[in-house]
């Protein structure tokens, strides 16, 4: 359909299908001073959809806190950087691959991961540690079988090859994702803090070399895909997924790191979403320069691509750099050493203009600051719902006699139970340093060569968020930050990954704009600021859209490696304590949305002072080695919580009689709360040391040998609840 | 003492196998490019874990033909100790050093767990320190098969090196990870030189790997 007001040479509908709205291509002719051609076209679709162009999040985006002493660079680079001491940085950053992993999810996930990698080294970071956060649909929805084994055997088959370990993450089933499940994945690497490498180019007449595999015709419009909603036909854009090679990214990972220990590389981008388009731009954006490629030289995979395919192809395991000239053979010799493609394709130029030749012809010319900062922005139109309001539940609303078998149901139910036939697929010992495994709080790997660690944790629920957005922002901050402590480490920093629906429906907007003001608020009362991150949008299949996930990727250093906690039960004897408020919070716990089968009940809300406070109380008694074991309290409560340190250690816990014998106390779920073992002998030193700062500590229980001992009545082995734990995810 | 470690294109356990050598054997090893042709005078060649040639044809396969693979056969035909771990023992399988083939997992899923080995043959040059350890595995294909009568003649031979077991050292079927034949996980060639084995001793070699049993298949060589 023509609209009247179309007075352009070119095709409406081919403007349409490149994802472009009627006012930018009237920007782009403006800018441009005439009409694109088709290549011009394809670049300006590539560059302004929503994925590359952050057009819609941009302006919210910026109201995250992210500076911090330890942040050595923050958002808009490859990856974000933090210091964590000795000259040492941690690179890491998370990233979606939502719309391929449900078209293909063996190759989606793979190449999900294998772009994050690329991200990572891109900066000159040695990846040692992979995660990633998963939302698939219901269980028993006749896709998500097929979708959670695929995306689980292609994260395996990229991070397994490439000897990277995949060492932590989440996953949840929940029936907003049934049309569109989410794959965020994420990497951390280490380098040295004067050995970062950054994007920008430089040097007028520097050359612009292409390195890696070879350009094909796949994933060509990846990124407009990615930047569409989902609808009956979407099966078809099948094409449009690449498909990974881990064993070239392994050679171009060592290649490129043999070559950044010298010094040849000037700048260094990896051709990600968008491909040859978006890395030259941004090289050419972010050096205030111009580049002139002539796409002849562009190693092809294909016969007879044009120009139009070059620069739109997402073939994957390929790199742009600009080099010192005088370092050029040496840097040839070291590709060809890796049997890799090694080809200078370009010149760094003065035009600020992104010029590209083929065959001798002009393919393309278009000023740099045209595609990036007269780039659309909008700030669209939001509506902010009204919380789902909080409910208080009696212990006489649910039959107390249950608390034992629904801790059963729950403990065996695929939100809650052991993930292990998940990470048995991932190496998550390769590199050696791998120091804390998949299931317990956080992963921990030790930066190698010392005797200090990362600890790593990703996190979101998006049940809370959807109920209450600001609420729900900052619980997916706090719920990795607690991780974190948990594990003995300091919070540092985090990357988010954002995955909402449709922007340009109000409601939706509304979510984004509350999560990011819940994530900001936390963020900086916790100071754990933002270093990198992502946006998914347009999450949504046949117009509905997915629960609100901002899913957070969270880091810490633990400075002393003896100081690791897990969640394992250490000890018979020993007592087990909570620290924080139990304020029986169960609307929309796991105990409501399991056993109860509704989201009912408000978000629990959370105070972020005592959030603080119980945090740095947890970590000064880690410090102080007083802790024997630690676990946060997170979804499905105390119980949860104590079945999970209980099975990981074989131990049981003997639960003082002076509880509150309710749903409510062992279900709810009301936040700032550790579970930490400690000896005996210590008690009253740490009820002591609470009490002076005013923070809220008693025993739970006593630890046992073999089973969970609520009261004489309700009393369960742990050898049974382990049964019922690990019968898990396998069963789907 | 002069180790050597082989790197293939893929290779990913090549630095972890020099990290735990260092610490056990006091030296740094040597790492030796698949394209190099020789390694002269060593007392130890590792062919260390990871994905030569991406595991592409067949695991191993490629690496076995690498240039360097000749001078490692004459070094093992000489008597030199040649250890092959997980992608390695695929690669001496494949390059005819070790006998048998090493098939998909049975539960047709990479696996990445500790298992339990118990040593079969105590008095080669690599295992006179072992009796059961727990060491972890991470493949795709350590699936162990050879026929009965390659099967009967290493047991004759006392070329079975390893068995996957339980904690009391019984070898039956809920210890076996992937569905080797005889639970074998690893084996000797016929001069008991060369020791290619599924699970990984260099992840085992340390406080922080929550287990240190595999160092005795070094400390074992040193011996």
């Amino acid at each position: 359909m023509t609209s009247s007001k179309w007075q352009f040479q070119t095709d409406q509908t081919l403007v349409e299908s490149h994802g472009l709205k009627f006012d930018e291509f009237e920007k782009i002719v403006e800018g441009l001073g005439r009409e694109p051609n088709l290549t011009e076209l394809g670049i300006f679709s590539a560059m302004w959809n929503e994925h590359c162009s952050y057009k819609s999040s941009k302006f919210w985006l910026k109201k995250l806190p992210t500076s911090g002493d330890r942040v050595v660079q923050g958002p808009g680079e490859n990856a974000g950087v933090i210091d964590i001491d000795d000259g040492d940085v941690a690179v890491f950053k998370m990233e979606s691959h939502n719309h391929p992993s449900f078209l293909e999810p063996y190759q989606g996930a793979a190449t999900g991961v294998g772009g994050i990698l690329r991200d990572v080294f891109t900066m000159g970071a040695r990846p040692v540690a992979n995660l990633n956060a998963l939302r698939f649909g219901e269980p028993n929805h006749p896709k998500t079988k097929h979708l959670l084994s695929g995306v689980v055997s292609g994260i395996g088959g990229y991070g397994n090859c490439i000897g990277v370990p995949t060492v932590g993450g989440e996953v949840n089933f929940h029936p907003s994702y049934n049309g569109n499940i989410l794959v965020n994945a994420m990497t951390v690497g280490i380098a040295k803090r004067d050995k970062i490498f950054y994007s920008a180019a430089a040097g007028i007449g520097n050359p612009v070399v292409y390195v890696g595999s070879k350009t094909g015709r796949d994933g060509i419009h990846g990124a407009t895909m990615a930047s569409a909603e989902f609808d009956e036909d979407s099966e078809e854009k099948k094409p449009t997924v690449q498909v990974g090679d881990p064993f070239t990214e392994k050679l171009l990972l060592e290649a490129c790191l043999e070559l950044m220990k010298e010094e040849a590389i000037i700048a260094i981008q990896d051709m990600g979403a968008a491909g040859l388009t978006s890395s030259s731009i941004e090289m050419a954006s972010k050096g205030n320069v111009g580049l002139e490629i002539n796409l002849s030289k562009v190693p092809m995979r294909a016969q007879n691509m044009s120009a139009y395919e070059l620069m739109l192809s997402e073939s994957q395991e390929r790199m742009l750099m600009v080099l010192d000239p005088s370092k050029e053979t040496m840097a040839r010799e070291i590709f060809q050493k890796w049997d890799l493609e090694f080809e200078v394709i370009g010149r760094v130029t003065d035009t600020k203009k992104l010029i590209l030749i083929m065959n001798g012809k002009e393919e393309a010319s278009i000023p740099i600051n045209i595609l990036v900062e007269d780039a659309p922005e909008y700030q669209r139109d939001y509506i902010i719902e009204e919380p789902s309001p909080i409910k208080e539940y009696l212990p006489e609303d649910f039959d107390q006699s249950e608390i034992i078998p629904d801790l059963l149901t729950m403990i065996a139910h695929p939100d809650l139970c052991s993930r292990k036939w998940i990470w048995e697929q991932y190496d998550h010992m390769v590199m050696a340093d791998t120091v804390v495994r998949p299931g317990s709080d956080a992963a921990v790997v030790r930066v190698h060569g010392s005797n200090k660690g990362l600890a790593i944790s990703t996190d979101c629920s998006p049940v809370y968020c959807k109920h209450n957005p600001y609420e729900g922002g900052k619980h997916a901050v706090v719920e990795t930050w607690r991780n974190l402590v948990a594990s003995g480490a300091l919070p540092i920093a985090i990357t988010d990954c954002m995955n909402f629906g449709n922007p340009e429906k109000p409601e939706i907007m509304g979510q984004f704009v509350e999560c990011i003001r819940g994530m900001g608020d936390a963020c900086s009362k916790l100071n754990y600021p933002v270093v990198s991150g992502n946006v998914s949008l347009y999450n949504e299949t046949n117009g509905e859209g997915i629960y609100p996930t901002p899913a957070i990727g969270g880091v810490g250093l633990i400075k002393d490696l003896s100081n690791v906690k897990t969640i394992s039960l250490k000890g018979e004897g020993n007592y087990l304590c909570i620290v924080g408020k139990s304020n029986n919070h169960l609307g929309n716990s796991k105990y409501m949305t399991i056993i109860q089968k509704k989201e009912d009940g408000g978000t629990p809300a959370i105070n972020l002072d005592e959030e603080l406070a119980n945090g740095h109380f947890v970590l000064e008694l880690i410090n102080k080695q007083l802790v024997m074991s630690s676990h946060d309290v997170g979804e499905g409560g105390i119980l949860i919580a104590v079945a999970e340190m209980c099975i990981a250690g074989n131990l049981g816990l003997n639960i003082d009689e002076d509880k509150e014998f309710s749903h409510r106390y062992f279900f709810g779920e009301n936040q700032s709360r550790y579970l930490i073992e400690i000896k005996q002998e210590n008690f009253e030193q740490i009820k002591q040391l609470a009490k002076s700062k005013n923070i809220s500590f008693e025993k739970l229980g006593e630890v046992n040998q073999e089973n969970i001992r609520i009261n004489k009545s309700n009393i369960i082995k742990v050898s049974e609840l382990k049964h019922y734990y690990e019968r898990g995810i396998s069963e789907i | 003492m002069k180790t050597h470690v082989v790197v293939f294109p893929g290779s990913n356990c090549d630095r972890d196998v020099a990290v735990a050598i260092e610490k056990i054997i006091g030296s740094l090893p040597k790492m030796v490019w698949h394209k190099d042709t020789s390694i002269d005078q060593s007392d130890l060649i590792v062919v260390p874990g990871g994905f030569s040639y991406g595991d592409y044809l067949r695991c191993g396969a490629m690496a076995s033909t690498s240039p360097i693979m000749k001078s490692v056969i004459e070094n093992a035909i000489k008597g030199v100790p040649v250890l092959g771990i997980c992608n390695g023992f695929q690669i001496l399988i494949e390059s005819g050093l070790l006998q048998g083939a090493l098939m998909r997992n049975s539960s047709l899923s990479f696996i990445c767990r500790d298992v339990i080995i118990k040593t079969t043959n105590s008095k080669s040059i690599f295992t006179n320190k072992s009796k059961i350890s727990k060491m972890p595995i991470a493949h795709n294909e350590g699936n162990f098969f050879a026929s009965d009568d390659q099967i009967k003649k290493m047991e004759d031979n006392e070329q079975i090196a390893f068995q996957y077991c339980n904690e009391n050292g019984d070898i039956n079927d809920e210890s076996n990870p992937n569905g080797s034949i005889k639970n074998i996980a690893g084996i000797l060639n016929q001069n008991k030189n060369v020791l290619g084995m599924m699970p990984h001793p260099e992840r085992a070699a340390e406080n922080i790997h929550g287990c240190e049993d595999g160092k005795t298949i070094f400390e074992s060589i040193l011996n």
